[in-house]
Parts: structure tokens; C-alpha cells; sequence
């Protein structure tokens, strides 16, 4: 099935999101769509998708227009969007979540939940998906979640897949798996269009590619006849930087000191064991690891979120192990959350609201009891300006703003907070190319200023660029730690550990 | 993007084309007026909040004709029905003062309630709040003598407002404690403060002496809302309980909008993991924000003791506080929207009144309307389904974003 869009404009407000789009999808082809932060790419899709109506433009399928009025005329004419948010009930299995709205029916009007599985189970086998059919949502991996909304939309007998962001939440060993699934799909004939913000997975999957600018398409073509630079130039305007120059680091005292932390969860589980670690000033220091690794639980240690089961968090001297969230915010810890939407931000907030999130009741905006709005106002503007977070206002809702503009809003909050510890959790997730540079420059003028930086990533490549010392996390321990200062840490050696081998080592 | 979370600052057209994408071109400052003037955006938005509850009126009032046509009634009793139902609420002078008097408890509770819900908390138990605020002000308007009215009412009120708040704060705790859901353990408490009432209106030092049912002493003078038109006509009801529903309405707003408290509050419900990640302890926030929800409530208990009624007897509270639930659904947890739908259920409650009076209706018949009504609100698309031509040239952009 072959899809044209032709000189599709969609308008929020004072936004043009998108300016007279032409596009076309075709069967068996992988079409890769790039673009920043707010290009329109999501809208775009949406459109395709149902969910948005165009402001004028036509969608052509196999050379007939079509009119959408909803997602439900797409999924019909077999268009499946996979969003980059999961829509998925977390508990229900994976055979009910795939049926779910399309319950096949035996006689009488009973749900058939056998043929159902069946089904799943032939979707499965035909694409190598390997996703079991009848375990919880929540009890699997996000890469197995992703699988399971492409198995959704199969279901609803797709030919064209959109995938918004898939690898932004996968690691890089899912992302080959997921690649797979790909490549199987484009081989039976579906048409897949699959935005990232990673221009080595354009070059890798795609087969051809459309890079968007300010709404409008401003090139494309083949990927492999492109370099990762020139596509990175295509889409912001201007020569991107893929790695920050770093100066050499002069560490001070220890801000951060983590002395044999042990953390056990709900169901009393060990989740981090005896951690023993420090982040100095000025001083950026990564944590690699696999994905699940103890990563989360070790912010949440450090940020007051969870609480140690034994051992001392002491922050410039000071033990700080009994201290609530708001207390470590206070004296100078700030976080950069790992799920943007879910904890970060909210959604049905303004930009401005979010921008005080966490220091509303903090001198630098509130008079007494009152929140001093104005300029609450006014700070947020200069931080949405000083990290170029796109949006008209500060008084729009920043459920409104993309993807990438939400994490630069949330970098921005914590970033122009003036702390001494900076905790960042994927703080690039979801941000265009030309944002990442920022960001990573950023960072390391919080530790030029003297303040120490923790960055935990799924991204070896962000690690080893930005980190003055790396520390390897399997199975809630700390297994390697590298130095990264004058020479960059051996890669396979760090790679090496994060797969597990220094385990016996360590322990 | 469903809801317009109410901000600071008016809505006003500017004109501005920044188009969000150009922070790099023109000088700085100009940048930062533009994302600092407000936006057109909310507009949209506001017609909406503005058009449904007025559109829902019309279609349950509407549909309250055709049921009272299907039990054949007359179409001119009908109609006389509707007519008695503008000259009790609005047609008079006393038709006014009814429904002001009849939308002071709706409003207080009400706004209890719409401010629970923001923070993410069902308050179920706006009833039984008003039941033990009231009673604790009928006692104390009763028990304590010799203080000059200016001591003594606002004792009273504060004593009533202390109490509901006390008692909602029972099931803040038991939540924030145990995860115990708030609906069911404010409906308990519901069940228990009537039977409470019922109870201690029984006992001797609130029962009224001489008399063997369950009703309490009077209120003593020094302790009466004053009656504010009393000077026109003395049977004239509305009272200073007026300037506390304004007053209310304006301390609430400024609450949820402008403090930091409120602030805390709206994020926790909005997002309670956002709220814990920003440092806002969830226990705490949850027994404040039921504590303040049910001040509101015991003060419209109190203040209907001391300004209506004179007195506390079994079932004094009439159901105000649930008819207050649909009050603060009505008004989408705003205070101005709470007011004006506060204001409108008092018009329903003095017009229903008229409309048995004068065309034998049942007042039951205004129940229906009510209920009509807050069905209406609750499903805007039934709304927009059924009177497109009010929404028309509204694009549709809700869809999660990301
Ligand atoms: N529902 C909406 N309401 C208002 N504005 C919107 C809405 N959806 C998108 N926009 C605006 O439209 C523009 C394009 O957004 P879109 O989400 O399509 O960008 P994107 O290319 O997907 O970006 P990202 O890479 O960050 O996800 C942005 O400026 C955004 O603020
Ligand atoms: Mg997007």
C-alpha cells in the first residue's frame, strides 16, 4: 500500500507545526523522518493517523483521497501508529492488551480469547517478535512493551506502521532486536515510517529519508549517500558538533559520597549493594550500565525518593541519609528525572508552572506564603530562551510543546537552579542533535563552576564523552570504575563490564 | 489538552505570530516579551467552560418539559411551572434573597469539595461535615453566654468550622495512613454523623428543655447571622452569611492560585509523582487539603444553624452537602465556577419551591433537572453532539502529545 501526502498544513494556535507537507510512503520501503525539536514530525503523524485534522492538504492512499475523521477511519483504511507514550493496560496480559476494542468473538458473542491467541501467536512467530502472550504488561520490559503496541497494530492488520521515537526508551541491545522486527516487516511489504532523533539508526534502517525544519520538509533522499554531519546540518541549519569539547577536569572535595548503600525494595528484594562512590566538584561522573542495573534505584537513593536499607549518603559533608526530597533540594541536589512525563513535568500545567515545579516555595520566587507569579514568569521565559525550549508562550500548557521541547524544559528547571550536585537521569532522551550539544555543554559548565555532575545514561557514547570517571552498575553493584580524564576509557573493556564480567571481581 | 489550567493573567489577544520556532532570529528582548504576552490560545477554552454549563441548562429544563408532558401534565401548567419557577428565584425581591440564602451552604461546601478534587481527593463527606460543623456551632451558640455577638458568632462559626474540618481530617488521615480510599471512609463518616446528630440531640444539654424529640436549643441572639435586608422587610432571609461565601470564594481562589500551599496542591493532584519527585509529601498535602474541604463544609453548617434555621434537628443539613458535589462538578472545581453554579442550584432550590406552590409541581421535579443538568456537564460531547452550531468552528486538538 502506497501513501501520498500532499501539501498537508496544521496549525496550533500561533504555531505553524506544519507548512504544505508532500510525502510519500510506499510498501516495503522503511521511510525515516528527521527533524528537531517541534519540526512537526508527531503532528505530522498524527495527522496521518487520524487523530488531527489537517487544516488543508490531502491524504492519497494507492493514488485515492481519503478523509480521516478519527483514528479509527486510519486503523480501518490499515494505517497503525505506535506512539512514543505506550498505550497499554499494565495489567492485562499481552493477548488481552493486543485484542483490546477488536475482541474476536466466538459463537454467541463470546470473547474467543483461544483464537485470539492464536493469532498473536502466528504475528508473533512471522516477525520473530518473541513476545509472550499471556504474561501482565507491567511485569515486562519496556522493549518487550514496544513489541507488544507493534503487535497491536498487526493486529488491526497494519501495511503502514508509523513508529514515533520507538528507540528513544530502548538500549542499544533492544534497539538491534527491535531493527529486526523491521527489517521482517519491510520484507513482507509493509510500508514503516520511523522518526528518531539518532541519525546512525536513519542511516542503518532507513531506506530513504525526509528531514523537517520548522514545518517544512527541507531535504531527503537516500541515507546512505549522506554523512551523519551533513544530515545534522539538514535539520538544525548549521554544523553540529557530535562532541563537546571538554577541558580537563580539576576536581575538588567530594560532594557526593556514598558509603555502602544498600537499598531493598517493596518486595524485599536487594536492589543496590554496598555502594561505595563519589562525585567530586567539578568533576562529571557517568554510571554505564544495562538498562535495570540498579540505576534508578541509585537516583533514588541520592534524590531521597526511596530510602537505604543500610549505609550513609553524605552531600559536602554533611550525612544526608535520613534527609527528605525537599530538604536535599534545598541544600543544592538537583534532578533531572528519567521519565519526563511521568515524574518531571505536568502535562496539564503551563510552562511557566512547570518551570517552578520544585522551588515554588524557594526564595527565588515566592514572597511568604504567595508565589510571586510575575516572576516566576520572567525566570521561566529566560530559561526558555537560554535553552531554546520552542513553545509561543510560557503560558501554554506544556502537554502542548513536543517531545524534545518538554525534556529541554525540564533540563532548562534544573539546570538554572545554581546547585552544587547535578543528578541527570537520559538527559538527552527524545532531544534533536543540535539540543544534545547544548545540553552536554550545559553540563560541563556546571562542573567548570565547580559542581559536581552525575549522569546516568543508556548511551555508552554520552557516558565516554562527557564523563571524567565512569563507574560500571550490574546487578545493584558497582563492578568497574574507569578513569576518562586525558584519555578516553577503554570502550570494550567498559563494555565488557557492563555485560557482567567483573562481577566476581567486585563482589 | 482538556482542561484550561487557570493561570495568572488574562487572556487577551496580541496578535502575536511568533511561531515558536525562530528564538534564534530578532534581538533577545523581543523574544522574551513574546513568550511572556499572553496567549489567544485559552479563549477557545473559556467559551467552552462558559457555553456548556448554559447549554446544559437549556437541554435539562428542556427535558424536564417533556417528563413532566409524558405524566400529563397540562402544557399550560407546564408552563406555568416555568413561569413560577422565574418569579421565585429572580421574580422578586424576597425571590432573590431566597436563592442568594439558598446558595450560601451549596457555595461554602461546594468549594470544599472543588478544592479536594483539585488535589486529586473525592470528598464524599461534605454532608457529614456540615452535620457535626453545624452541630458544634448550635452548641456553642447555645452553651456559651454573656459574650457580646462580636465574640460570640464568630466563636461559633469558628468552632463549626474547626470541627467539619477535624472530621474530614479523619478520613485525610486514614488515607494518608493506611491508603484507606477517602470515598468510602467519608461516606462512613456521613453514616455515623447522622446518627450521631440524632443521638446527642437527645442529650440534655442540647436538647430543647421540655421537649421529648430530638431537637437542640436555640441559638442564642448574640450568636444569629445578622439578617442583611431586615431593614427593607424583616422576612426577608438573606444573611451575612453572603460576605462569607464571598469571602470564601476569593480566599480559595487566592489559595489554589497564588499560594504555595495550593501550588502543592494542584501538582499532587494533577500528578502525584511529579508532586513526590518535586519534594511534596503526599500524606501531609492530603490531610490538609480534607482539613480545609471540610472547614468549608462545618462553616456551611454553621452558618446554616445561625442564619437559617435557629436551631439543629435530624437532617438539618436537607442533603446540601451532596447537592454541594454537584456544585463543584457544575463550576469544574473553579471557585468563580463554583459560585455561579452555587447560585444557580439556589435559584432551582427557591424557584422549585414557587413551582409546587403555584402549579402543584413536585419539587422532585427540580431534583430532575438538577440531575439532568449535571449529567449534561459531565458529558460535554453528548453537549457538543447535540448543539454543534454552539462549538463550530473549533478545531479539535485533544491527543496525547509527546
Ligand atoms: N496539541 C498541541 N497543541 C498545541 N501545540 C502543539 C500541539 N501539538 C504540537 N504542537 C506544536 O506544534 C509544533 C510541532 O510539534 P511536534 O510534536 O509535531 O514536533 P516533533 O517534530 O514531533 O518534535 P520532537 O522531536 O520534540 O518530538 C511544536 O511547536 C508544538 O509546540
Ligand atoms: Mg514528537
Amino acid at each position: 500500500m502506497n501513501i501520498e501526502l500532499r501539501g498537508i498544513s496544521k496549525r496550533f494556535g500561533s504555531v505553524q507545526a506544519n507548512r504544505n507537507i508532500s510525502l510519500d510512503i510506499r510498501a516495503s520501503e522503511v521511510l525515516g523522518l528527521l527533524g528537531e525539536n517541534g519540526a512537526g514530525k508527531s503532528t505530522l503523524m498524527n495527522v496521518l493517523s487520524g487523530l488531527y485534522q489537517p487544516d488543508s492538504g490531502d491524504i492519497l492512499i494507492d493514488g485515492t483521497p481519503v478523509r480521516f475523521d478519527g483514528p479509527g477511519d486510519s486503523i480501518a483504511a490499515g494505517i497503525g501508529m505506535v506512539h512514543q507514550h505506550f498505550m497499554l493496560v499494565p495489567v492485562f496480559s499481552v493477548v488481552e492488551n493486543v485484542i483490546l476494542g477488536v475482541e474476536p468473538t466466538g459463537s454467541a458473542d463470546f470473547l474467543d480469547l483461544a483464537a485470539a491467541r492464536d493469532q498473536v501467536q502466528a504475528i508473533n512467530a512471522r516477525y520473530g517478535m518473541d513476545v509472550p502472550s499471556d504474561v501482565l504488561i507491567e511485569d515486562l520490559p519496556v522493549g518487550i512493551q514496544q513489541r507488544v503496541e507493534i503487535l497491536k497494530v498487526l493486529f488491526r492488520s497494519a501495511d503502514v506502521l508509523i513508529l514515533d521515537e520507538p528507540t528513544a526508551v530502548l538500549t542499544p541491545q533492544e534497539v538491534e532486536a527491535f531493527f529486526g522486527i523491521v527489517r521482517a516487516l519491510r520484507d513482507a511489504g509493509k510500508a514503516i515510517v520511523f522518526i528518531t532523533h539518532k541519525l546512525h539508526e536513519i542511516i542503518e534502517i532507513a531506506d530513504k529519508v525526509s528531514v523537517l525544519r520548522q514545518g517544512e520538509i527541507v531535504g531527503g533522499g537516500v541515507p546512505s549517500e549522506f554523512s551523519e554531519a551533513d544530515l545534522a546540518e539538514m535539520m538544525v541549519g548549521r554544523p553540529v558538533s557530535f562532541s563537546v569539547g571538554r577541558g580537563t577536569a580539576t576536581p575538588g572535595e567530594d560532594v557526593l559520597d556514598l558509603r555502602d548503600v544498600t537499598l531493598v525494595d517493596a518486595s524485599l528484594e536487594v536492589r543496590l549493594h554496598q555502594i561505595a562512590m563519589s562525585v567530586r566538584a567539578g568533576e562529571i561522573v557517568g554510571i554505564a550500565g544495562v538498562q535495570g542495573n540498579g540505576q534508578t534505584e541509585l537516583v533514588e537513593a541520592i534524590t531521597g525518593l526511596a530510602p537505604v536499607a543500610s549505609g550513609q549518603v553524605m552531600f559536602a559533608g554533611t550525612d544526608i541519609t535520613a534527609s527528605s526530597v525537599r530538604q536535599r533540594h534545598c541544600m543544592g541536589i538537583a534532578h533531572i528525572p528519567e521519565d519526563r512525563q511521568k515524574s518531571g513535568m505536568v502535562s496539564a500545567f503551563t510552562v511557566a508552572e512547570n518551570m517552578v515545579l520544585n522551588s515554588y516555595y524557594d526564595d527565588s520566587v515566592a514572597r511568604g506564603v504567595q508565589i510571586d507569579w510575575h516572576r516566576a514568569e520572567e525566570q521561566a521565559a529566560a530559561a526558555c530562551l537560554k535553552f531554546d525550549v520552542r513553545t509561543p508562550s510560557v503560558f501554554l500548557d506544556a502537554g502542548g510543546l513536543s517531545g524534545g521541547n518538554q525534556q529541554k524544559m525540564v533540563v532548562a528547571r534544573e539546570l538554572e537552579r545554581g546547585v552544587r550536585l547535578v543528578v541527570a537521569s537520559q538527559p538527552t532522551r527524545g532531544v534533536d542533535v543540535g539540543s544534545i550539544e547544548f545540553i552536554h555543554k550545559q553540563l560541563v559548565a556546571c562542573r567548570d563552576a565547580g559542581n559536581a555532575v552525575l549522569i546516568i545514561s543508556s548511551e555508552l557514547d554520552e557516558i565516554l564523552d562527557l564523563s571524567d570517571r565512569i563507574y560500571v552498575m550490574y546487578e545493584g553493584q558497582i563492578t568497574a570504575e574507569f578513569d576518562n580524564s586525558s584519555s578516553q576509557a577503554d570502550r570494550g573493556a567498559i563494555g565488557l563490564a557492563m555485560a557482567g564480567a567483573n562481577r566476581t571481581a567486585a563482589a | 489538552m482538556t482542561r484550561s489550567s487557570d493561570t495568572h493573567g488574562s487572556p487577551r489577544n496580541d496578535g502575536n505570530q511568533h511561531n515558536g520556532s525562530s528564538h534564534d532570529g530578532g534581538n533577545a528582548v523581543d523574544s522574551l516579551r513574546a513568550l511572556l504576552a499572553p496567549t489567544i490560545d485559552t479563549r477557545g477554552n473559556l467559551r467552552e467552560i462558559i457555553l456548556i454549563p448554559l447549554a446544559a441548562v437549556f437541554m435539562a429544563l428542556l427535558i424536564g418539559a417533556l417528563i413532566m408532558m409524558a405524566t400529563s401534565v397540562e402544557p399550560h401548567i407546564i408552563l406555568r411551572s416555568f413561569v413560577a419557577m422565574a418569579d421565585g428565584s429572580v421574580g422578586s425581591l424576597n425571590a432573590i434573597s431566597e436563592t442568594l440564602t439558598a446558595s450560601i451552604p451549596l457555595v461554602l461546601a461546594g468549594l470544599g469539595i472543588g478544592l479536594a478534587f483539585r488535589a486529586g481527593l473525592f470528598n464524599i463527606g461534605a454532608e457529614g461535615q456540615m452535620v457535626v460543623g453545624g452541630l458544634m456551632a448550635a452548641v456553642v451558640s447555645f452553651s456559651v453566654t454573656g459574650l457580646p455577638m462580636a465574640l460570640h458568632l464568630p466563636l461559633v462559626l469558628v468552632s463549626g468550622l474547626l470541627v467539619g474540618g477535624l472530621y474530614a481530617a479523619i478520613a485525610g488521615f486514614l488515607r494518608a495512613a493506611t491508603g484507606a480510599h477517602e470515598v468510602i471512609s467519608t461516606i462512613m463518616l456521613n453514616l455515623i454523623s447522622i446518627r450521631l446528630l440524632d443521638y446527642l440531640l437527645r442529650q440534655p444539654f442540647i436538647q430543647k428543655e421540655g421537649r421529648s424529640d430530638p431537637i437542640s436549643k436555640a441559638v442564642l441572639e448574640t450568636a444569629e447571622l445578622p439578617r442583611l435586608l431586615s431593614f427593607i422587610d424583616p422576612n426577608l432571609r438573606l444573611h451575612f452569611g453572603l460576605f462569607l461565601m464571598l469571602g470564601a470564594v476569593i480566599l480559595i481562589y487566592w489559595l489554589l492560585y497564588r499560594s504555595k500551599l495550593g501550588f502543592a496542591f494542584r501538582i499532587s493532584g494533577e500528578n502525584p509523582d511529579a508532586a513526590r519527585y518535586a519534594g511534596i509529601r503526599a500524606g501531609l498535602t492530603i490531610v490538609i487539603a480534607m482539613a480545609i474541604a471540610g472547614g468549608l463544609a462545618g462553616l456551611a453548617g454553621a452558618a446554616q444553624v445561625t442564619g437559617v434555621l435557629g436551631r439543629a434537628t435530624p437532617g438539618f443539613t436537607a442533603g446540601i452537602g451532596f447537592d454541594a458535589i454537584a456544585v463543584a462538578l457544575l463550576g469544574r472545581s473553579h471557585p468563580v465556577g463554583i459560585l455561579l453554579a452555587g447560585v444557580l442550584f439556589g435559584a432551582l432550590e427557591a424557584g422549585g419551591r414557587q413551582m409546587q406552590v403555584d402549579a402543584g409541581v413536585s419539587i422532585d421535579m427540580i431534583s430532575i433537572i438538577q440531575a439532568l443538568i449535571i449529567i449534561f456537564v459531565a458529558a460535554p460531547l453528548l453537549v457538543k453532539r447535540i448543539m454543534p452550531f454552539l462549538f463550530a468552528d473549533r478545531p479539535k486538538e485533544d491527543a496525547d502529545h509527546g
